[in-house]
């Protein structure tokens, strides 16, 4: 199947360094401290945030001046075309794993010792690189909660199908059984938190889908900003300074 | 790894403070450079399939299972592969019965992703019936001892084990082409599985905020570390997994710096794992089951299993059934189930008479040298035959051969003792399976 045709359109019509559109909102689950959807596309996440809070489990704190950071991931059952079978499976798990810890990275946890930050992600529509809407969900979802980071953490995923590095694969071209990279990274410090690959490149190919990637997580940072300074004028507005 | 409080080990602020001291100094605490790894070996079991690995202190066993059974609606013209991890608690403290923690998770979905998303496992071959039934191939791992590492440990057992294992050979067969005829290991040559390349995982630990790397972190190191990487790569430069799940941020240059790394090393260890896997099959080779034509058949035919057993009765076999059962009694061995009921089945009640091109059936366990006599004169043409065919057996068969006229069964018995040690069917290698004509069947399916 041919995923980008002669005159270099994909599936959708976009280019191989172009990005799907991005919607992004904060502030939309009342009850938690700071929660965001953000929409990649297709593919739409929500977070929601909660804490610092009082320690519930108190087995799980392995560090004892840093705060406790809890992570769930799970995928609405009606977010895929056919039902899911179980909310919580291995791939869940291993997420739930994953975003956790590239959230503590950017965390200043030694601000917050002994309390617990707990992040839920709920995946509602999925339509390839939900991992990194949940990321880039979460952490909007951490800057309405007033969370102190040392930077946003943001995510793109990049893969390489008919011989070109493509940015941003959408479901279709991520079950054409390429390979999918997705990378996270701490934009102003530039060091890279995330990084998954699956299925074979050579090392060359590599280092152009990860340059690929990486320059669009430069963009969705950018994207991220503009709504936090959006957000807070608004709460400035409301303040009626 | 989470864990119950009582049971979680802490590392000490003077340890960890040692370890990274330590490594500013380009020092680790086990004496190691910073990418020098522990000692590997690698060790197989008795039965196909089964590998043990050892990295320093972390030992890891790997089982590989196949089983028959409907492909997935989306693929039905492919097998599957499965990964199941099994964190023994004994291999840490931390570690807790039942359902898999996070780390156990997180190592089963990156090996599956280094075996399966690589391709490095061909799963169309692994199909018997297009959309009705397919090879299961499904690789438990156990972990019993942590000393660090797991992933690039397990990731090697599950390729020895991958790599040793053999499936029952399977012919489509039955009134309508759609029944699945299993052939058990007696009757045709269990068939490896077709791997193109082996992915190898390498684990990476980073310090000191991402500016000391190291390979093949202990336990304490892991510890201390402030992040981890695996890259998993394969002997032809192909990079076919990585998996950095967060944790301390690193520069791009450090993470081509692993790569490379990785890659450099990729075919010193695929060839450490050729060779144990290639000693091993030269050891099985010796001890070569020997082919029985058509003892025992499975027929399936959607999930149940019958098994139907066929006699062939011939004059020989009479005066054959006799013999060996005062055989069977004399030489005592620990009997397998199908050689025991085989000589029962052919003294009690001969049922159907299967004709066909003279063939030895080499059904009861010792013949006499006499009675072999004669039946190698009336059988000339086939014991031809068999000559040139008893060359592709393995050295051992030969050996019998020439000491047969003179050997006693006792004698026989010894040997047999020490093989059938190892294997099940040895049993089967007799006197008269150096004499019987065989007829090795080729591993096709047709």
């Amino acid at each position: 199947m041919e995923y980008v045709n002669p005159e270099g359109l994909r599936l959708d019509g976009r280019r191989f360094n172009e990005m799907r559109q991005i919607v992004a909102e904060v502030g939309v689950v009342s009850k938690a401290d700071g929660s965001a959807v953000f929409e990649m596309g297709n593919t739409k996440v929500i977070a929601a945030v909660y804490g610092p809070r009082e320690i519930q489990n108190k087995s799980l704190q392995k560090k004892n001046d840093h705060a406790l950071v809890l992570c769930e991931y799970s995928m609405a059952q009606f977010s895929t075309g056919d039902r899911r079978r179980q909310k919580f499976d291995r791939r869940s798990t291993e997420l739930s794993l994953v975003i956790r810890q590239t959230m503590e990275a950017c965390i200043l946890t030694e601000l917050l010792p002994h309390s617990q930050i707990d992040i839920f992600l709920q995946v509602l529509q999925a339509d390839g690189g939900t991992r990194s809407a949940c990321i880039n969900a979460a952490t909007l979802a951490l800057a309405d909660a007033g969370i102190p980071m040392r930077d946003l953490a943001v995510s793109c995923s990049a893969g390489y199908l008919n011989s070109t590095p493509l940015l941003d694969l959408n479901y279709v071209e991520d079950s054409a059984g390429g390979t999918d990279v997705t990378v996270g990274i701490l934009p102003k410090l530039d060091k890279v938190t995330l990084l998954q690959m699956d299925a074979k490149l050579p090392m060359e190919t590599f280092e152009t889908v990860f340059a690929l990637a990486s320059e669009g997580c430069k963009a969705i940072a950018e994207r991220i900003r503009e709504v936090l300074q959006e957000n807070t004028k608004q709460l400035e507005y409301r303040r009626a300074a | 790894m989470e864990g119950r409080l009582a049971n979680m080990w802490r590392l000490t602020v003077n340890e960890s403070k040692f370890v990274e001291t330590a490594l500013q100094s380009e020092l680790r605490v086990d004496g190691r450079g910073l990418y020098d790894y522990r000692k590997l070996t690698i060790k197989f079991g008795k039965e196909y399939g089964s590998s043990e690995v050892q990295l320093g202190q972390t030992h890891v066993m790997g089982f590989v299972t196949a089983q028959l059974v409907q492909p997935y609606k989306d693929r039905p013209n492919e097998g599957s592969l499965s990964i199941f991890t099994e964190f023994s608690p004994m291999a840490d403290p931390s570690f807790e019965p039942g359902r898999p923690g996070e780390s156990a998770v997180e190592l089963g979905r990156i090996i599956d992703r280094g075996l399966r998303e690589s391709r490095a496992v061909d799963t169309e071959s692994l199909c018997v019936l297009a959309g009705k039934m397919v090879w299961s191939v499904r690789i438990d791992l156990h972990i019993l001892d942590n000393g660090g590492n797991l992933v690039d440990a397990a990731n090697i057992a599950a390729l020895a084990a991958l790599v040793t294992f053999r499936r029952p050979d399977c012919t489509v067969g039955g009134e309508n082409g759609q029944e699945v005829i299993i052939h058990p290991p007696e009757e045709r040559e269990p068939l490896p599985l077709i791997i193109h390349h082996l992915p190898i995982a390498f684990t990476f630990g980073f310090f000191n905020k991402g500016n000391i790397v190291v390979m093949d972190p202990t336990y304490v190191e892991e510890a201390v570390m402030c992040g981890r990487m695996t890259v998993t790569v394969n002997a032809n430069g192909d990079i076919c997994a990585i998996q950095k799940p967060g944790e301390e941020g690193v520069s791009h240059s450090v993470i081509l710096h692993c790569m490379r790394l990785a890659s450099s090393r990729a075919a010193a260890t695929t060839k450490i794992i050729r060779e144990e896997v290639e000693a091993y099959n030269r050891e099985r080779s010796l001890q070569k089951v020997k082919r029985h034509p058509t003892l025992a058949k499975s027929v399936v035919s959607g999930p149940t299993v019958v098994v139907k057993e066929e006699h062939r009765k011939s004059s020989d076999q009479e005066k054959a059934a006799e013999i060996s059962r005062e055989h069977v009694e004399r030489l005592k061995l620990s009997s397998e189930e199908l050689r025991s009921t085989k000589v029962e089945e052919v003294a009690a009640s001969p049922t159907n008479f299967k004709g066909g091109p003279s063939k030895w059936d080499p059904y009861s366990e010792a013949m006499d040298v006499d009675s072999l006599k004669a039946s190698l004169a009336s059988k000339g043409d086939s014991v031809t035959k068999s000559s040139s065919k008893k060359t592709t057996n393995g050295s051992g068969n030969a050996e019998k051969d020439a000491e047969m006229s003179v050997e006693e069964v006792t004698g026989d018995l010894g040997k047999k003792d020490t093989v059938e040690a190892t294997k099940q069917n040895d049993g089967e290698m007799t006197l008269k399976d150096a004499v019987k004509p065989k007829k090795k069947r080729k591993n096709k399916n047709n």
